[in-house]
């Protein structure tokens, strides 16, 4: 072992450069997947039209005919958007919660705030209670939201008392999800039957809910948090590295770990309460972005986003092919068909999933 | 030239002083200093203590240092292992990176392929980390702490999972490189021979306190062998002058 002055014409700078490359590659072919599924999304429905017709409404909305423009500038395009943007928002919390819990089985789902948001739902559902009383005609996604921040800050609010580990946060999250469970069981019980139908109905998560101004806000949270998390790419990188290690290369762990679990907290509770519980895409948007493009944050962030949102458009497609003019509970549908492909990426090459 | 020195260093840890008291001479930039001590007598916890780790009163009297401390000074810590989807390229390239931009110059990359080819771990620069055996995550670790050119350098038990050959490769590298950058590495290490034949000065901690700090001759001794490690030993010079460590028996 010796220490040259002469810097070495390796062939690792070379092989780096050729990993980069294949992963922005990756990225750029799950961009063009993702436009894709959303020119179908707009594309089919119980009116379906060419693809070409999509787009030029899209691009030249006063060159397309009235009811074409109507169809897919207010009824298809915000809840196609909404699929995006949700799934992106979600997926990207669950990597940033696997990431800063490092925890393969962190997700808006497994910590409690899905669940927390759905007790919210549904005290305004079953029992007619507005936590905040000034939006009424709100009542059931601002609960959902109150309920879901609220858990998310109890989180937060554990995680910066000092000597509390990141498995104690992991272990109180799932004590989340029973209690908020137990309390949603409690509501249905006591709920009369029409509205235990809506609350079962809130809690299989739907995409029909959407509006321009939900999807404005879901998307505008996740305009806020990537260039945060951008920002901090490579301390975010090195946390996977272990707690000592990152504290090592400069890290403040504690005060990343408090600002990212902030973002996170708006990440999954906006949508939550927007659309209801979609529970699959924020635990496995991430690990097939992990199998894509490995974890260097400057790939895993846009990769987890688009895994994300990919994952719940392809869906909404899949629905219409399926079953057209039918409106199933995206929730649901997601799991069903996201889990056989899940699986057949893990034991297609057998690839290092965490 | 850089110069570190202890005055009165104490770490907190918990409720309680984990280590007190430490004070040592000034040690000088390009050469090795062994921290020796018996399990838990508070190596790694000093070490965590002089990189601003952990708190405690005392102080570290950094000077002559090219950069602010908190570049200057950069900690190994001992064997941690992680399953990160990363490879070893990847986990060096982090280590060079934190705290500046997205953009990756080729300089970086070169410097990387050097510390890689000089440790000759470079045929594992694209194995993911989950795969390597402990000595080869030691070895990435040494690169990691290597690559930023620290002027200061702490490592904690570096050669712990290391072969005899490595062992022996890795000290003789740290030597030579602390010769050449004009690097002060402090090195804990539980080889007391390796102790001897490598470094210039030893410190010798038990219980969180110091025992001893000096040139490791003068140190290592049978009197501290059997006080601090309650081994009954020789210090012996071989044939070639160099001197050697022969343990007899455990102290009664």
């Amino acid at each position: 072992m010796t220490l040259s002055n002469v810097i070495p014409q390796g062939t690792g700078r070379g092989l780096y450069r050729a990993l980069a490359f294949r992963r922005l590659l990756l990225l750029c072919g799950l961009l063009l997947l993702l436009l894709a599924t959303f020119s179908f999304d707009l594309a089919l429905g119980p009116a379906r039209y060419p693809v070409s017709n999509v787009v030029s409404a899209l691009l030249f909305p006063s060159s397309a005919d009235l009811q074409t423009r109507v169809v897919i500038w207010d009824i298809r395009l915000p809840i196609a958007l909404m699929a995006i943007s949700v799934g992106g928002c979600l997926s990207l919390a669950g990597a940033q919660m696997q990431t800063i819990l490092a925890n393969p089985l962190a997700s808006p789902f497994t910590l409690g705030i899905s669940a927390a948001a759905s007790f919210g739902a549904a005290l305004g559902l079953v029992a007619g209670v507005a936590i905040f009383p000034a939006a009424v005609q709100y009542m059931v996604p601002f609960n959902a939201f109150i309920m879901a921040m609220a858990a998310s800050l109890f989180i937060y609010g554990l995680s910066s008392v000092r000597g509390v580990t990141v498995q104690t946060i992991v272990l109180l999250g799932i004590a989340l999800v029973f209690t908020f469970n137990a309390l949603l069981s409690l509501l249905e019980y006591l709920a009369s039957e029409q509205a235990l139908a809506a609350v079962v109905f809130w809690t299989m998560g739907s995409l029909t809910k959407a509006t321009w101004s939900k999807v404005w806000i879901t998307f505008a949270v996740l305009i806020v948090c990537i260039p945060f998390f951008a920002r901090h790419s490579w301390a975010l990188t090195a946390l996977r590295l272990g707690d000592v290690k990152a504290a090592s290369f400069g890290v403040n762990i504690r005060s990343l770990r408090l600002k990212t679990l902030l973002g996170v907290s708006l990440l999954a509770a906006i949508p939550v309460s927007f659309v209801g519980t979609i529970g699959f895409v924020g635990l496995v948007g991430p690990h097939i972005a992990r199998m894509l493009v490995g974890e260097d944050q400057r790939f895993f962030l846009p990769a987890a986003v688009l895994c994300g949102a990919l994952m719940l458009s392809a869906t909404s497609v899949i629905c219409k092919i399926i079953l057209p003019g039918a409106i199933l509970p995206i929730g649901v549908i997601t799991a069903l068909v996201g889990v056989p492909f899940f699986f057949a990426l893990i034991f297609a090459d057998r690839k290092q999933v965490w | 030239m850089v110069t570190l020195q202890l005055k009165g260093l104490g770490a907190r840890y918990g409720s309680g002083l984990a280590v007190e008291d430490v004070s040592t001479p000034v040690f000088k930039g390009g050469e090795l200093t062994a921290v020796i001590g018996p399990n838990a007598a508070g190596k790694s916890t000093l070490f965590k203590r002089v990189a601003g780790l952990l708190k405690g009163p005392g102080e570290v009297v950094l000077e002559g240092a090219r950069n602010e401390p908190r570049d200057a000074l950069r900690y190994m810590p001992q064997d941690t292992h992680a399953n990160a989807v990363l490879t070893v390229y990847e986990s060096v390239l982090l280590a060079v990176k934190q705290g500046h931009g997205w953009r990756v110059s080729d300089r970086e990359l070169a410097e990387i392929d050097q510390i890689l080819e000089a440790l000759q771990i470079a045929d594992l620069a694209f194995r993911n980390l989950g795969e390597l055996s402990g000595g080869q995550r030691q070895l990435v670790s040494i690169a990691q702490a290597i690559v930023r050119k620290p002027e200061v350098l702490l490592m904690d038990e570096p050669t712990s999972a290391l072969d005899l050959y490595r062992q022996v490769e890795v000290l003789a590298f740290m030597q030579e490189l602390a010769r050449r950058r004009g690097t002060l590495v402090l090195i804990a290490l539980h080889d007391l021979n390796h102790a001897l034949r490598f470094c210039h000065n030893t410190v010798v901690i038990s219980s969180g306190r110091l025992v001893s700090a000096g040139p490791s001759r003068q140190v290592i001794t049978p009197e501290m062998l059997r006080e601090i490690y309650r081994v009954d030993a020789r210090i012996e010079q071989c044939s070639r002058g160099e001197s050697h460590i022969i343990i007899d028996r455990s102290a009664a």
